[in-house]
């Protein structure tokens, strides 16, 4: 080191280690840039080589008899149509449960219940409930609804088993949308006199629908796709019959017959298909896997754009 | 339109004499605990009707708090504790009685905030609001009120064309004007301003002066302000407060030029704030 | 002038009433079904726990209780839960905590709003197209690598587990990152470090707790995955750690029973409550120790 008219000159070597740590480090970064964009690109790639594997064993079997044909021993007349008209009918009962309940419990939370050990213990309550195994959703029903309730091995259990599976997504979809509307307009309505109830119904809920929509078909996908539950209450691999239908063509013209009916649905469907040896059913597995992913990924990506253009819409 | 030499002439009328009108709200002893931190010392004051009352004071000071407590705006918030009483002219209603409801009382009072905050709804839905809160559903008796709000605001030729597209697209300063009509729609007795004009620019601020100068006719006003030359401007009677506590009250004039305590003077001479 | 409309003032007070009541009865909702899953977990496994002594469930071999000479080793079913939830949690954890360095410290804005909601879509998949994929796919690519691997396996099955379960560790990690304020990299950079430098050594532990909350949510969600390992791991309990092996775990177990016919009362019955008893008490704890982890994140930034 020289010290030059009060200035201290730092020796060559000292910059050139400067320089050459500083290569390393942009050196590390690109490397890194590089693996990091390759990794992203190789995971989201699976998603498509699932959709092809799909698409390439099983598209070809999906058509018009497929559709509408029962489950058969001889898999080329083997069908979907229970699975997916049982698949309806759940998804009736559990929206039915679970979107009421879920909002109605959001609401609540959000806007009047106190801040208190109580709500805490609630909030704790809630974040577990949506890390839960759903086959102990299945087991909780088989227990309380088809047989303490004895709402037998029918649509009704298996509806109200994915409901309460689905509950905390549509509570938690409700209380994030409340939460981001500002103090500030809650007040300009209490202001203006309205009570809580009015000042929800009037202007709470109409702003945060995009929100409530995206935890709804979030919640709903999320259902579809679900069988461990079902398995547990007992819904059946081999159903040959429809319920009976929710309309009727003389009065009472409503029927709830159908609640109480056994049941078989499209993911259960597939389980069956996929457990059987020998390969004569893996193109029914594959077009039934196919439709539930069309289905789930339609429904998901539906979501992602609400939420987007909710977020657009309305700027705090 | 009301020019600027009427501006200042407002409160030199009354600095000369006793305020004509009856009080329209008096609020007698009125303290406010927020847990066990009061915030409120027993504050008493007459404001009288139909004239511009300024609350100034330093940060802290409680004018924002004694103004919230006029709507019951604590109400909503857990921990919040009255004493005192607050009374309304013409009918005496106890604001803060045992069996008041809150609602009622705020159906009597409006109130505009600091950062403009309208629904996120159109223009015409925001000013028809509060009206239809109260039970007005005929488009027809809608359409007028709407239209006498808006111009009371003096915003309505600037929306009379657009009266259905969102609150959102206005300036800011417009959309303080709007949620002024909104607050007036319903003919309150008396509008509560609070600090409305801290978020906008000056032309947007005269602007929202002179239209709380031409409201005075119609509706008693108390605003809240941080901004001294404001208070001068606008107000009739002005009330000083400090930690809580009412220290001065009198003819804005008055309490500008000749005031009668010391922490008053050492607050309008800007020797602390 | 005041308002004088005392009946529809009466009215709205009315309807103010009735909604309290409904909501709340809402908000109890989610109590009612967290005791809905206790009281029956307890009530219906209760005699099983009644009738095999803690010594058995530890000490026997096997897990056959169903059997005429029955084994209640609970370890078998344990073990096949463990090894593929670690076979899952070798891919996840690093895969997942290297795209959420990337994504939080590396990749630009638009890239990181599209690529985050695709990945989270990884996780919507339908599990039974996983198990699937598995078995079908998977396992004979892997058993062209080495031919000795069974139709199940804990590998297969495992590593399919592992890839879903990457969104979960990803979104988490990657908003616990992006939390950590920009001032603190800023010192970092501000010497002269490098992005990864600045991500490893000031991101990382400054987002620690959330990380770790990612981990264990993930944890607790390979635990509870049911269809990929009962359709590709195999429905047979087995005492045994190495996963190119078949093996059931604790929900393949409850599936395999299901299927069956399942009398209300009967051992089989019983048996698969007792299952869900221990796995809900694992699940508990992993959740709970997340929510902990989180709540001390959010108060920390």
């Amino acid at each position: 080191m020289s010290c030059d008219g009060g200035f201290i000159v730092l020796p060559e070597h000292f910059f050139q280690r400067q320089k050459k740590q500083a290569h390393q480090r942009r050196a590390i970064d690109r490397w890194f840039q590089r693996i990091g964009l390759l990794l992203t690109l190789m995971t989201l790639g699976i998603l498509a080589i699932l959709l092809l594997n799909l698409a390439g064993n099983g598209l070809m079997r999906i058509d018009w008899q497929f559709l509408t044909s029962f489950p058969s021993r001889r898999a080329g007349e083997a069908g979907v149509l229970s699975a997916w008209v049982g698949t309806l009918l759940l998804m009736m009962v559990t929206a039915g449960v679970a979107i009421p309940f879920g909002v109605a419990a959001g609401i609540y939370l959000e806007e009047y219940a106190p801040k208190n050990n109580w709500t805490d213990f609630v909030e704790i309550n809630i974040a577990n409930l949506a890390g839960v195994p759903s086959i102990l959703y299945g087991l909780m029903a088989l227990g309380l609804f088809v047989y303490q309730f004895r709402f037998g091995q029918s649509v009704l259990s298996g509806g109200l088993a994915l409901a309460c599976l689905v509950l905390p997504i549509v509570i938690v979809a409700t209380r994030e949308s409340l939460r981001t509307i500002p103090a500030n307009i809650r007040e300009a309505a209490f202001a203006l006199g309205a009570t809580r109830w009015q000042a929800v119904w009037h202007h709470l809920l109409p702003y945060s629908t995009g929100g409530i929509a995206t935890g709804v078909i979030l919640a709903m996908s999320r259902a579809i796709g679900e069988s461990a539950p079902l398995i547990t209450i007992g819904a059946l691999t081999f159903i040959a019959f429809l319920p009976p239908a929710p309309v009727l063509s003389h009065p009472p013209f409503l029927s709830f017959e159908w609640l109480f009916s056994p049941f078989t649905a499209l993911p259960i469907q597939m389980f069956n298909w996929v457990s059987r040896p020998g390969e004569d059913f893996q193109p029914n597995a594959a077009a039934a896997g196919l439709i539930l992913m069309l289905i789930t990924l339609s429904m998901n990506g539906a979501a992602i754009l609400l939420r987007k253009r909710a977020q657009r819409n309305i700027q705090w | 339109m009301v020019n600027p030499q009427s501006l200042s002439s407002a409160s030199s009328e009354i600095a000369g004499g006793v305020v004509q009108s009856s009080p329209k709200v008096r609020i007698e002893k009125l303290s406010f605990f927020y847990g066990t931190h009061q915030v409120l010392k027993s504050v008493s004051m007459d404001i009288p009707a139909l004239q511009v009352t300024a609350l100034i004071g330093p940060s802290g000071c409680g004018k924002t708090t004694l103004l919230r407590c006029l709507n019951r705006m604590h109400d909503l918030y857990p921990g919040n504790r009255y004493e005192g009483s607050v009374h309304v002219q013409p009918d005496g209603m106890d604001i803060l009685g045992p069996g008041m409801d809150p609602i009622q009382v705020r159906m009597r009072f409006g109130m505009v905030f600091q950062k403009p905050n309208p629904f996120p709804k159109s223009i015409y839905e925001n000013v028809a609001y509060g009206l239809r809160l109260q039970g007005m559903s005929k488009r027809r008796d809608l359409d007028e009120r709407v239209e006498r709000a808006l111009r009371e605001a003096a915003i309505w030729d600037e929306v009379k064309d657009r009266l259905h597209q969102m609150a959102h697209n206005l300036s800011g300063g417009q959309q303080q004007r709007l949620c002024i009509a909104r607050a007036v729609a319903t003919d309150p007795d008396v509008v509560l301003f609070d600090e409305p004009t801290s978020a906008l620019d000056p032309i947007a601020t005269s602007k929202i002066e002179e239209l709380i100068v031409e409201l005075k006719k119609r509706v008693t006003v108390l605003i809240v302000t941080h901004n001294l030359q404001q208070a001068g401007r606008i107000s009739d009677m002005t009330a000083f407060m400090y930690l809580g506590e009412l220290v001065e009250f009198g003819p804005t004039n008055q309490l500008f030029t000749n005031p009668s305590k010391p922490q008053t003077e050492d607050y309008i001479s800007g020797r602390f704030g | 002038m005041a308002p004088s409309r005392p009946f529809s003032h009466r009215l709205n007070q009315a309807v103010e009433g009735l909604m309290v009541w409904v909501l709340r009865f809402g908000g109890w909702i989610s109590v009612l079904v967290s005791l809905g899953i206790v009281v029956t977990l307890v009530t219906e496994s209760w005699p099983f726990f009644a009738q095999v002594s803690f010594h058995r469930l530890i000490s026997d071999n096997m897990w056959t209780p169903l059997f005429a000479d029955p084994q209640y080793g609970i370890g078998a079913l344990l073990a096949g839960t463990l090894v593929t939830t670690g076979v899952a949690l070798l891919v996840a954890i690093p895969l997942g905590t290297v795209l959420a360095i990337y994504l939080s410290e590396f990749a630009p804005t638009r890239f990181r709003e599209v690529v985050k909601p695709l990945l989270e879509l990884l996780s919507a998949v339908p599990t039974v197209v996983y198990g699937y994929f598995a078995l079908l796919t998977l396992t004979p690519l892997l058993q062209k690598i080495y031919p000795d691997l069974p139709q199940f396996s804990m590998l297969s099955a495992g590593l399919i587990m592992g890839i879903m379960i990457v969104p979960y560790v990803t979104s988490l990690g990657e908003d616990s990152m992006r939390s950590v304020p920009m001032l603190l990299r800023e010192g970092a950079f501000a010497l002269g470090d490098g992005k990864l430098g600045v991500a490893l050594r000031v991101v990382f532990p400054g987002a620690f707790s959330g990380l770790a909350a990612a981990y264990v949510l993930a944890i607790s969600r390979a635990v509870g995955e049911t269809m990929i390992v009962a359709i590709a791991a195999g429905l047979q309990p087995r005492m045994t750690i190495n996963p190119l092996e078949s093996a059931a775990t604790v929900t393949a177990f409850i599936v395999q029973v299901s299927l069956g016919d399942l009398p209300h009362g009967s051992i089989g019955y019983q048996s698969i409550f007792a299952a869900g008893a221990v796995l809900f008490l694992m699940t508990l704890g992993f959740n709970l120790a997340g929510h902990v982890l989180r709540r001390r994140f959010h108060r920390a930034s």
